[in-house]
């Protein structure tokens, strides 16, 4: 039978010496090594007490952003649900009505919006699809849940705290991005 | 046949057709289809005396024709200019029509807001498709855009006189399909607008067809107006029984509630034949309708986004094997989504949904 490759090594086995035979001066040579990365440093940490720093391209939980004076931004367009290739995002348009100017930038606002954490994979095309910066995907896991309900976030898990009420959380929300963004320029 | 009509011969983009006496050269290059067909925004075929407003059919005659073989010294609107003998077209082969066409699409996209995640009509505007086309990537306009009074066009046909790119099609629809013109273009120049004179609520019965030939979102449906984007809604033909037109139509449905009502579009995006007002606004039920089956899109458009065809569904074994015993569903997705919630029936609201709509308190928490 022909060979599949030029490059097949035919393997000769010698008989292994008194040394080989011992095997104790490989097994005290294993122990050397094993004893070295005592003094070496570790490559774990204790978490939760420790954290490790985000990768400044960590794509995590979604945010619905808003704008300064905290208007919601998304407009509902859709685009981040047909972007989505989990099909992970549904939503509920409705019209801005007069008295609700403060609370919305468009005329047209997102009444539902749902992301189902269980279909997401964080791709972040979401973030890229959407026109009006009102979806990013923040330094956070999607924390772990007993039932498959508490998977299903909607606008008040998703929404980014008012920064003319809750400045503190709004800049918590916000994470490092802005740090990023500068850096990035 | 009685009378022999003489066939000419022309040539667009290399590729020879004969064509009967008095074709555009838009209508000769339709009749070779595929890329060589020039883009148009003004011009209708159902529509007399359409075209040569909104020069994006632009095209190069390299020869006049047989008798004088002299190229055109301009480009020429091809939804406006007669073939000759002998004629030779270029359109994607010519570099000039190209930048003609750029710079044709930037001006028309001077004073559009380009208010597509808003507007009703993305996904399937034929500005959008062009400028996506022929676009530049940012505007160099540095001014104010052009604004407008609200008009009122009644409780069917919304007007957002800012996306309007003046193509006229929807004042020679009024014309030509009602019986009363009630619809026009005041002003000139940049202060052109599209209004019912009088401000007065228009109520022929086929004035809903100017929605369907707006060739932009300036004209919408009210009845649709928010409810769902154009790509998550799935067309299916259908048509009715219906005593003033044809009753053929396209429904955009959800689930099983119809958002809207269109007519039928050929590949031209051109409607097939005109329908009622009853048609396409009263009749949201899929009861009123016999379903043909769904509309064939074509495979590039974002409306086939998300509709599997020709999809194998494997048979569900569970049951076989367990004597009969159906699964056991873990969850039910309505019990926790409050999108698409069974008990909101978007079809039967008038107009544009609220946020009451949906914080409505029947929804049991668990």
């Amino acid at each position: 039978m022909a060979s599949l490759t030029t490059r097949s090594k035919v393997l000769e086995q010698t008989p292994l010496n008194l040394m080989e035979r011992l095997y104790l001066p490989s097994i005290f040579k294993g122990m050397a090594i094993t004893f070295s990365h005592i003094f070496k440093k570790k490559a774990t940490i204790s978490y939760p007490e420790e954290q490790r720093p985000f990768s400044p391209v960590f794509r995590g939980l979604h945010v619905l952003n808003r704008d300064e004076d905290g208007r919601e931004n998304c407009t509902a367009c859709g685009l981040c649900a047909v972007s989505c290739p989990a099909e992970a995002i549904t939503m509920e348009a409705a019209e801005r009505q007069p008295n609700e100017e403060h609370l919305y930038r468009e005329e047209k606002y997102a009444a539902k919006y749902e992301i189902n954490m269980l279909r997401c994979i964080f791709c972040g095309l979401c973030e890229e699809a959407c026109p009006k910066d009102a979806i990013y995907l923040s330094e956070t896991f999607a924390p772990s849940n007993f039932t498959r309900k508490g998977f299903i976030y909607s606008k008040d898990q998703l929404l980014i705290p008012d920064p003319n009420t809750e400045k503190e959380k709004y800049q918590v929300a916000k994470g490092l991005r802005e740090v990023h963004k500068k850096n990035k320029k | 046949m009685a009378e022999e009509v003489k066939k000419i011969k022309v040539t667009i983009d290399n590729i020879t057709i004969d064509v009967p006496m008095g074709t555009t050269i838009l209508q000769a290059a339709r009749m070779i289809g595929g890329d060589v067909v020039p883009p148009a925004m003004c011009y209708y075929s159902k529509l007399q005396g359409s075209g040569g407003k909104c020069r994006t059919c632009l095209v190069e005659v390299s020869k006049g024709s047989e008798a004088d073989p002299r190229p055109m010294p301009k480009l020429v609107a091809s939804c406006r200019t007669g073939v000759m003998d002998g004629m030779e077209v270029k359109n994607m082969t010519s570099p000039r029509v190209e930048d003609a066409r750029n710079g044709v699409v930037e001006f028309l996209l001077l004073n559009h807001p380009l208010d597509c995640p808003i507007c009703d009509q993305a996904g399937e505007c034929h500005l959008q498709d062009l400028g996506y086309e022929h676009g530049k990537e940012g505007t160099r306009y540095e001014f104010k855009r052009r604004t407008f009074d609200k008009h009122d066009l009644g409780p069917y046909i919304q007007l957002h006189m800012t996306r309007c790119i003046l193509c006229y099609r929807c004042v020679y629809t009024a014309d030509q399909l009602t019986d009363k013109r009630v619809h026009g273009v005041l002003s000139r120049g940049d202060h052109s607008e599209i209004a019912t004179h009088i401000e007065k609520s228009l109520d022929n019965n086929f004035i809903g067809n100017v929605i369907d030939v707006c060739p932009v979102g300036a004209l919408t449906d009210k009845t649709f107006r928010f409810k769902n984007r154009v790509w998550f809604t799935k067309p299916m033909s259908a048509h009715r029984d219906c005593k003033c037109c044809s009753g053929k139509v396209t429904l955009w449905q959800r689930g099983e509630d119809v958002l809207r009502v269109t007519a039928r579009k050929d590949q031209w995006g051109e409607v097939e034949e005109w329908i009622c007002n009853e048609c396409r606004f009263e009749k949201k039920n899929t009861a009123d309708w016999i379903i043909e089956g769904p509309t064939q899109v074509n495979r590039h458009s974002v409306i086939s986004q998300g509709h599997y065809e020709h999809v194998l569904k494997p048979t569900e074994t569970f049951s076989a094997v367990h004597g009969g015993r159906k699964p056991k569903l873990l969850m039910d997705i309505h019990s926790v989504s409050e999108v698409n919630d069974p008990s909101v029936d978007l079809s039967l609201i008038n107009g544009s949904a609220t946020g009451e709509v949906f914080n409505h308190p029947t929804k049991t928490q668990e």
